[in-house]
Formats: C-alpha cells, sequence, structure tokens
C-alpha cells in the first residue's frame, strides 16, 4: 500500500478534466433525459393506442439494452447508415439522454398516476382543459413526489458515464485508467477515482435532500 | 325553459348499467335533492351533469347547450356548473386563496388583483377570510369542503352540484357546511344535491328524487316524499334510515 502525494498531485488537474467531462455528459443528457422521459411518461400514462405503443416499444428497447451498446451503436453504427455523425461526447449524452429518459418515463408515469384522480376532476369541472389541470394542479403535486427516485436514476447516470471510456471518452475513468497506464499508480489513482465519484454523488444527494425538504415545508 | 333537462340518460360502466333511463328537468332556483341507498346511481347521474362521466345514452341539455353534443364546448359549461366533491378534491400544494383564485384566473384570463379580491369576498362568505393563507392540510374537514363550495364559487355559476358534501365529516361538522348550503339556496343558487342529509333535503330542497337501482323511483316535493312515500321501495328506504 503506497499513497504518493506528488503522483496523487499530478494526477489531479488531469483527473480534473475528466471531472468535468463527466459532469458535462451527466448534466446534459439528464436534462434531455428528463424532458425525453417526461414526454415518454405521459404517453404511458394513456394506457393504449398508438403513442403508448411507441412509447412502450421504445422504453422496452432501451432499456433491454446494455448502455455500452446504445453508445457503441450512436457514435460508431449510426454514422455507417445515415449522413448523421456525432462527436463522442455528444453520442455519450444521447445515451445518457435515452437511456435515463426510458427509467424517468416510469418515474414520471408512477408519479402522476399516483395523484389522486379527484384533483383531475376538480380540475375539470372548475373549467381548466386537461392541459391546464395537468400544468397547474397534477405536476406540481406528482414533481414533488418524483424526487426521491429521480435522485437514485440521476446517481446511476452519473455512473454510468464511466462506461464511456468505450469510446474513447476522456471521462474519469478513463482519465485515471490512462494516467495509470504511464506510471502503473494503480491503488492510489483509483482510490482517488472513486473518492472523486462519491464526492459527486454525495453532494448530488445531499441537494436533492434540501430541495425535498424545502418542497415540504 | 328548464335549466337543466335530463332526457333517457342511459350510463354503462363496462356491462353493467349503472343508469337505466333518466327523465328530469330542474328548474332555475330550484333546489333538488336527490336520496337513495349506495350503488342506487345518484352520484353518477350528478357526475353526468357535467359529464365528469361520459353519457352512453339519452341527453343532458344545461343552460340550452346540450353536453352530449361533440361541438359543444364542455369546459365553458363546466364554468357555469360548480361542483362540490364529497372528499373534498382541494388542491393540496395551493394556500386556501390560491385554491380559489387559481381558475379565475386560469379559465377566466381574471388578472392576480381581481382573482384575489373575489377569492377574499368568497372565503368571507364561507366563514373562513382569516384562513385564507392556510394550507388545506391545516384545516378541519368542515373547513375544507367550505373552501371547496367558495372555489366552485368563484366561476359564478348558475348551477352548483354536490356530491354527498358532508358523507365525509365528522358529525359535528356537518353543520357548519349545511348553512352555507342553506344560505346559498336562500340566494336562488339552482342545486342539485346527492344527499344522506335528510333534515336538509326536507327543509331546503323544494323537490327531492328517490333513486334505486338506476332509475328515478320517486320524486316529489319534501313533505310527500318523506310523509307519504307512495313506492315501496321508497318506503322500505325511508324506513331504514330514519
Amino acid at each position: 500500500m503506497d499513497f504518493n502525494l506528488e503522483h496523487i498531485g499530478r494526477a489531479f488537474p488531469f483527473l480534473l478534466e475528466g471531472i468535468y467531462l463527466t459532469l458535462q455528459i451527466t448534466i446534459f443528457g439528464l436534462i434531455f433525459g428528463f424532458i425525453l422521459g417526461a414526454v415518454l411518461g405521459m404517453a404511458r400514462t394513456r394506457q393504449k393506442g398508438i403513442i403508448y405503443g411507441t412509447a412502450t416499444f421504445l422504453i422496452e428497447i432501451v432499456r433491454g439494452t446494455p448502455i455500452v451498446v446504445q453508445a457503441l451503436w450512436i457514435y460508431f453504427a449510426v454514422p455507417m447508415v445515415t449522413p448523421i455523425g456525432f462527436d463522442r461526447i455528444t453520442a455519450s449524452i444521447i445515451a445518457i439522454a435515452i437511456n435515463s429518459g426510458a427509467y424517468i418515463s416510469e418515474i414520471v408515469r408512477g408519479a402522476v398516476e399516483s395523484i389522486d384522480k379527484g384533483q383531475m376532476e376538480a380540475g375539470r369541472s372548475l373549467g381548466l382543459t386537461k392541459r391546464q389541470t395537468m400544468l397547474h394542479i397534477i405536476w406540481p403535486q406528482a414533481l414533488k413526489r418524483m424526487i426521491p427516485p429521480l435522485g437514485n436514476q440521476f446517481i446511476i447516470s452519473l455512473k454510468d458515464t464511466s462506461l464511456f471510456g468505450f469510446i474513447g471518452v476522456v471521462e474519469l475513468t478513463n482519465a485515471g485508467k490512462l494516467y495509470v497506464s504511464d506510471t502503473y499508480r494503480y491503488f492510489d489513482i483509483y482510490t482517488m477515482v472513486a473518492v472523486m465519484y462519491l464526492v459527486m454523488t454525495l453532494s448530488l444527494s445531499l441537494i436533492l435532500r434540501r430541495i425535498e425538504r424545502r418542497i415540504e415545508s | 325553459m328548464s335549466i337543466i333537462q335530463v332526457k333517457n340518460l342511459h350510463k354503462y360502466f363496462g356491462d353493467l348499467e349503472v343508469l337505466k333511463g333518466i327523465d328530469c328537468e330542474i328548474e332555475e332556483s330550484e333546489v333538488v335533492c336527490v336520496i337513495g341507498p349506495s350503488g342506487s346511481g345518484k352520484s353518477t347521474f350528478l357526475r353526468c351533469l357535467n359529464l365528469l362521466e361520459d353519457v352512453t345514452k339519452g341527453k343532458i341539455v344545461i343552460d340550452g347547450h346540450d353536453l352530449t353534443d361533440q361541438g359543444t364546448d364542455i369546459n365553458m359549461v363546466r364554468t357555469d356548473v360548480g361542483m362540490v366533491f364529497q372528499r373534498f378534491n382541494l388542491f393540496p400544494h395551493k394556500s386556501v386563496l390560491e385554491n380559489v383564485m387559481l381558475a379565475p384566473m386560469k379559465v377566466r384570463k381574471a388578472n392576480k388583483t381581481d382573482a384575489e379580491t373575489l377569492a377574499l369576498e368568497l372565503l368571507e362568505k364561507v366563514g373562513l377570510s382569516d384562513k385564507a393563507d392556510e394550507y388545506p392540510r391545516r384545516l378541519s374537514g368542515g373547513q375544507m369542503q367550505r373552501v371547496a363550495i367558495a372555489r366552485a364559487l368563484a366561476m359564478n355559476p348558475h348551477i352548483m352540484l354536490f356530491d354527498e358534501p358532508t358523507s365525509a365529516l365528522d358529525p359535528e361538522l356537518v353543520g357548519e357546511v349545511l348553512e352555507v348550503m342553506k344560505d346559498l339556496a336562500k340566494e336562488g343558487m339552482t342545486m342539485v344535491v346527492v344527499t344522506h342529509e335528510m333534515g336538509f333535503a326536507r327543509e331546503v330542497g323544494d323537490r327531492v328524487l328517490f333513486m334505486d337501482e338506476g332509475i328515478i323511483m320517486e320524486e316529489g316535493s319534501p313533505e310527500q316524499l318523506f310523509d307519504h312515500p307512495q313506492n315501496d321501495r321508497t318506503q322500505e328506504f325511508l324506513r331504514k334510515i330514519l
């Protein structure tokens, strides 16, 4: 067991650049993932029909394939058959977005469906349209119930970014791996990488708990 | 012309026929109480009157608007028909004042000041102006139901529907809600009230409908129906509850 402070000091700025990419992919991926999840989740509350069927189909594909395969597919396979191509970061963001979107859609659906049916009836009986009732009555209440499961998903997505080394993104894990391959400092570098993930996930948990408590009161 | 006209109303839930042909006319300013055993279809009937349940067959005309006509703007008709629910259905994430202000602002596009003035006026009317800034969970059942009434009145409806408004209340809280309803009746509001409060039906009702097995079995003035019921089922029902 050896912690070498000199190596840690030298690795730090390198790993910091990895953190920057990890956060960039996570944040943008989750923003788009939440939008996608909201749309798919609302589609899933319909119980039947083409919109419901399409949403269910998409969700099953995404949930049934590994995120690494999705990333490889988006980055390498899509440009082979379409004129569209993505850089590594964009491909990673898309992978996080569709992946988290599929899971968030179930969170959204569950939360929206958990709101008492009387709330929709009360809104409609006052002359509000279905859309207005959703926006002003159902969603604000559902959003509060989404926070704990969303927190879970955010943490999972953050950790999933560690897989994008497969398409050559130098995010935190990959940055650590590259540094180790030059220096063979397995123990101190990988410990450092793990601690850095922990700092990010714990801060995220803390922020979400704050938000939840603020809404509670 | 009657403000509410119901013709041959049928309602199925799947294969189950809940309403089996209801015919009924309600005049402006009339207070009609609907009584009957549970499962008789009285709540379903009431909920059909603002299309919270879609109608399987038949016709409902409110204020000249045919609800079963596809072309009718149901949201517009609903603004004219207030509804009060057994379980209150207040919006828990909004304060009492915001509960009352919401519909005028979103549907009528009233500005905030006007909506607030109106809401405070209505809360005063139901005796709750001191609770304007509270959240619903801090109120008693009776207070919640009075807020719900104020919320419905904020759209200035001509008709008010009450779906067992006191059934979820502790007995000592029933009176305060009935008082508010009595005041409304006195002001000439057209009211349809599904209720188990026979005292209220007798005192405030202009007409009482007895429903059983999805039809109106008997109707008449409170005196007729309570003191001289003709139908066997009415007699049996009244014997059980009185």
